[in-house]
């Protein structure tokens, strides 16, 4: 047989995909088009919104949930989720705090070893949810219960209050805030570093959700994960691992926590979870996994941070934010859905 | 075919100079020998000897629970025999995982198993075993090699593809079938088992995927064709196996039986007998009766 050059073939039942309905075919269109409105829709009741200095507040609040919603939004891709991150947040926080200022040891001692103990919640989580094949609804819903009792009763229990002792003038305190509660000026304005954390766990979770092996188990792990044990992808593991990098979200943002204030609320953190849920949800991702970016988790934490601080800019009641995280939520989620259909049939 | 391109393992080397298949004794591809399998006090197979060789195709022919899926779990390494011998390439081997049944050669492709709906057929096909580039921690994956490899394989086995890019949820059922096939022999399956690929398939898509068993068979690779349906297996197949209640009811050559026997042997004469009897007890249509009747008529005076 000759090789001859050929053109090559294409199939005539490939009708030209539109580089427009390639776009739409993205899981995170319709987050960024909800961005884009809500974004129009404060600059242009609240001209104040459109600041430096507001914008910087406002990426700075979406960053707070966008850092626990990289975690979620590949943990939901994986097909499970994780109920306990609002409070597993605090636990991070109140271990480092509790641990240096009762041993008097530097905070790095305390930081490191909340991270050992977030990675070993999301292992328990991970490990259990396996052994016991039982839902993530039920295993995570019990560890967020337990955590909360943890959190109160061990924070009374050894700092003898509700908050933790502060920790400010403890040693290594001033190295770990510039880590992870700094602020950078960029053209006169203060923007957070958890902007920057945020920015690069995003490109990061990308990256391996995209790129590379463990990336393409993510999906098949939550999209048929009896289709990807049956062809040797160690879904096991997968889920594990993915528990374990909530628990790490969960770390940077505790760290956050801990060394913006000096002190952390052990009661905080409940209900958290479902902002980080939700952003992951408007950010495209399927509930069912298999479907998602971690980039529409992003974007979800945004419109959420938008959301948030464009009511106070405009000026309205903040009784009302929960109604139109809600009403977000919802619209979003039609708009991916009918989205995802139109592009898929065409 | 006349040329052997390298991947073909031929059937010389493998008899080691017998000729006929069937009746040699020297070394098959698989050689499975008066195996069973029991669970506990049920049992579940017995008695079951069969042959499969590079180049040819095996069909296993039974009715629901006739113990097909126990037969090819043994071979597929989910489960394994109790009693008989089970050979692959002459050596005595007890599979005990799919993995290792994977590293031997044996690739099963199961009807509902075979892909993860949602992702990019380039990524199903190499799902679990992706090619990667770079080191450390920019060890990525090879994008662009996987797509081309995946547009290749599927091209050699005649797919007329679409978009490697596109989810193969959107695929037709048989095409799924068939990138799981050419999956299974990009990653050096010898011998492949299909467990009833088309059994949810209409009949164009039957006769795609039957077509693409022909060329894995003629790629050199022996093909364990599991279905219930004769009409599907007579024209692809070398040998039959026939199982009953998890017993061999008969193991034929192709130049041994008709199909009209292999039907006739499936359906089971006397079963259709007791089905007319219920059928005039219950008052139905005197039509049907009718016609079920002449089948069991038909099935007797073949036999005779």
């Amino acid at each position: 047989m000759t090789m001859t050059a050929t053109a090559p073939v294409t199939d005539e039942r490939v009708g030209k995909k539109s580089t427009l309905s390639k776009i739409l075919g993205r899981p995170e269109i319709g987050a960024l088009v909800g961005a884009v409105a809500l974004f129009i829709f404060f600059a242009a009741v609240a001209p104040v919104f459109l600041q430096p200095a507001s914008i910087a507040t406002v990426l700075y609040g979406a960053s707070t949930i966008g850092i626990m919603a990289v975690g979620v939004s590949l943990l939901m891709i994986g097909g499970e989720f994780d109920l306990s991150t609002g409070v597993a947040v605090i636990s991070s926080a109140l271990m480092a705090s509790l641990f240096s200022w009762y041993f008097s040891m530097n905070v790095w001692v305390g930081v490191a070893l909340a991270l050992v103990m977030s990675l070993g919640v999301g292992f328990i989580n991970g490990w259990i949810l396996i052994k016991t094949q039982l839902p993530s609804f039920i295993v995570t819903l019990a560890t967020f219960l337990m955590l909360t009792g943890l959190n109160l009763g061990l924070t009374r229990a050894i700092g003898g209050s509700v908050s933790t002792p502060s920790i400010s003038n403890m040693d290594g305190f001033d190295s770990a805030k510039a880590i992870f509660a700094s602020s950078v000026n960029i053209a006169g304005v203060e923007v957070k570093i958890t902007v920057f954390i945020w920015i690069a766990m995003v490109a990061v979770a990308s990256w391996i959700l995209l790129r590379t092996r463990v990336g393409n188990w993510i999906f098949a792990s939550g999209g048929d994960s009896n289709a990807a044990r049956a062809v040797g992808v160690p879904v096991v593991k997968t889920k594990i691992g993915l528990f374990m990098a909530v628990g790490f979200c969960a770390w940077v943002l505790g760290m956050h926590n801990l060394f913006a204030f000096a002190t952390v609320q052990s009661g905080e953190g409940i209900g958290n979870e479902f902002l980080y849920i939700i952003a992951a949800v408007i950010g495209g991702c399927l509930l069912t996994g298999g479907y998602g970016s971690a980039i529409g988790g992003a974007i979800g934490a945004f419109i959420f941070g938008m959301a948030n601080k464009g009511i106070v800019y405009a000026e309205w009641n903040p009784d009302w934010f929960k109604f139109f995280l809600g009403l977000m939520l919802l619209l979003a989620t039609i708009v991916n859905l009918v989205v995802k259909r139109r592009a898929e049939q065409k | 075919m006349t040329t052997m391109d390298n991947k073909k393992i031929t059937q010389d080397t493998l008899l080691q100079g017998e000729t006929d298949p069937l009746t040699s004794t020297p070394v098959h591809l698989l050689n499975l020998d008066k195996v069973g399998k029991h669970y506990g006090n049920i049992i579940a197979l017995r008695d079951v000897t069969m042959a499969v060789d590079a180049g040819r195709v095996t069909c296993v022919l039974g009715d629901n629970g006739a113990g097909k899926s126990t037969l090819i779990k043994i071979i597929a390494g989910l489960h394994q025999h109790d009693e008989g011998t089970f050979t692959i390439l002459g050596e005595d081997r007890k599979l005990s995982s799919p993995r290792e049944a994977l590293d031997s050669g044996i690739a099963a492709v199961y009807q509902d198993l075979a892909v993860v709906s949602l992702m990019p057929i380039w990524r199903n096909f190499f799902l679990g075993s992706e090619l990667t580039t770079g080191v450390g921690p920019f060890k990525r994956l090879d994008v662009e090699r996987m797509k081309q490899i995946t547009k290749k394989e599927l091209q050699d086995m005649g797919i007329d593809l679409r978009d490697v890019e596109q989810p193969i949820g959107q695929l037709s059922g048989g095409e799924r079938q068939c990138v799981a096939i050419a999956r299974a022999v990009h990653f050096g399956a010898k011998v492949l088992i299909l467990d009833e690929p088309t059994a949810a398939l209409g009949v164009k898509q039957s006769g795609v995927v039957l077509r693409y068993i022909l060329q894995a068979r003629d790629r050199g690779l022996g093909v364990i064709f599991i279905t219930h349906n004769p009409h599907h297996a007579y024209p692809v197949g070398d040998r039959f196996l026939l199982l009953k209640r998890g017993k061999s009811i008969g193991y034929y050559n192709k130049k041994d039986i008709t199909l009209e026997e292999l039907t006739a042997q499936m359906a089971g004469g006397a079963e259709l007998a007791e089905l007319a009897h219920e059928l005039e007890a219950l008052g139905g249509h005197k039509d049907v009766v009718a016609e079920v009747e002449a089948e069991v008529e038909a099935t007797e005076s073949r036999r005779a």
